[in-house]
C-alpha cells in the first residue's frame, strides 16, 4: 500500500495537473478536497471491516477511533466544499488510493484472529504515514483556500496522533 | 413589576454575592484542548478546585485520570468539569487518543 501509493500517487499528482496550461504539478483545491475526503472514507471502511472482524479490545477501540474521527473531518470537509461552492474532483491520486485500499481490504478479508489484527494495524501505520506525508508535503502546501488549508492542517494533527496510536499498537501486537 | 416579583428579584440579588463568595473558595481552572493537544494548566491547582476542560476540536475527546480519580467525556466543541480530589501529580490522557497526555500538579 505504502509503496503503491508512493509510486502511483506521486505520478498521479503530476499527471493530475498535466493538462493545465501551466503544469506546475500541484493539485487544485477541488482535487485536494477529493483526495482528502477519499482518504478519510477509505479509512472509515477499513475501520468498519476491523469492527466486524476483530475481537481484540485495543484493536476495536482503535478502529472505532478511526471511524469516528475520520467521519468528523469528512463532515466538516463536505460542509466546507458546499460553502465554497467547490465540487470535489476525482483524480488519479484519489483513484489510486481507492484501488490500493480495495485490494488491501480484500486481502484482509481472508485473514482472521491475530493475523487480521496485525495486518490491519500494520496497514494503518503505513496508510497514515503515506497520507500524512502527502498532506504535509503536497496537499497543505498546494491548497489555495485558507479554510481548506486550515482543515487539512487540523486533519494532519489528528492523523499524526492516529499514526502514533497505530505504531504503538503495532509494537504491542508483535 | 409586581411587589412579589420585585421581592423575589431583590432576594436573588441579595443572595447572589453570598453564594458566589462561597463558590470562589474553590477555584476554576480552564484547560483548552485544541489540535489534539491539552493546553497549559495552571500551576496553582489545589484540592477541591474545579477544572473546566474546553474541547475546541471537532473530535470527541476525554480528560481521564490514569488513577481513575476523574473521567469526563468531551463532545466536539463542548466543555466538561471535573473536581480535583487529591494532591500530588495526576497524570491524565484522552481515552480516545492515547497520545494526548498531561499532568496536573495538585497542592494541598
Amino acid at each position: 500500500m505504502l509503496r503503491l501509493f508512493a509510486a502511483v500517487g506521486a505520478a498521479a499528482l503530476l499527471a493530475a495537473s498535466a493538462p493545465a496550461p501551466a503544469a506546475d504539478a500541484k493539485p487544485n483545491d477541488a482535487q485536494i478536497a477529493h483526495i482528502a475526503y477519499t482518504a478519510g472514507t477509505l479509512d472509515i471502511a477499513a475501520g468498519k471491516q476491523a469492527l466486524a472482524k476483530s475481537h481484540d479490545k485495543a484493536v476495536r477501540d482503535f478502529a472505532s477511533e478511526m471511524v469516528r474521527d475520520h467521519a468528523a473531518v469528512n463532515d466538516k470537509a463536505l460542509a466546507l466544499v458546499k460553502k465554497l461552492g467547490v465540487t470535489p474532483e476525482p483524480n488519479p491520486t484519489s483513484t489510486a488510493l481507492t484501488t490500493a485500499a480495495d485490494k488491501k481490504r480484500d486481502a484482509l478479508a481472508k485473514l482472521s484472529g491475530g493475523a487480521f489484527d496485525k495486518a490491519y494495524i500494520a496497514n494503518e501505520v503505513a496508510y497514515h504515514r503515506t497520507v500524512n506525508g502527502a498532506l504535509r508535503d503536497t496537499l497543505i502546501p498546494s491548497a489555495q483556500n485558507a479554510e481548506l488549508k486550515s482543515l487539512l492542517r487540523t486533519g494532519l494533527s489528528l492523523f499524526t496522533e492516529h499514526q502514533a496510536h497505530a505504531e504503538h499498537l503495532a509494537a504491542k501486537l508483535k | 413589576m409586581s411587589a412579589g416579583r420585585f421581592a423575589a428579584l431583590a432576594l436573588t440579588v441579595a443572595v447572589a454575592p453570598l453564594s458566589s463568595g462561597v463558590a470562589a473558595a474553590a477555584r476554576l481552572h480552564r484547560v483548552v484542548i485544541d489540535h489534539m493537544k491539552f493546553g497549559p494548566l495552571s500551576a496553582n491547582v489545589r484540592v477541591g478546585d474545579a477544572i473546566l476542560w474546553i474541547n475546541h476540536d471537532m473530535f470527541q475527546h476525554s480528560a481521564t485520570a490514569r488513577d481513575g480519580s476523574f473521567d469526563v467525556d468531551l463532545a466536539p466543541g463542548k466543555s466538561g468539569k471535573t473536581i480535583v480530589r487529591k494532591t500530588g501529580a495526576i497524570a491524565f490522557a484522552c481515552k480516545y487518543h492515547p497520545g494526548m497526555t498531561g499532568v496536573i500538579k495538585v497542592a494541598p
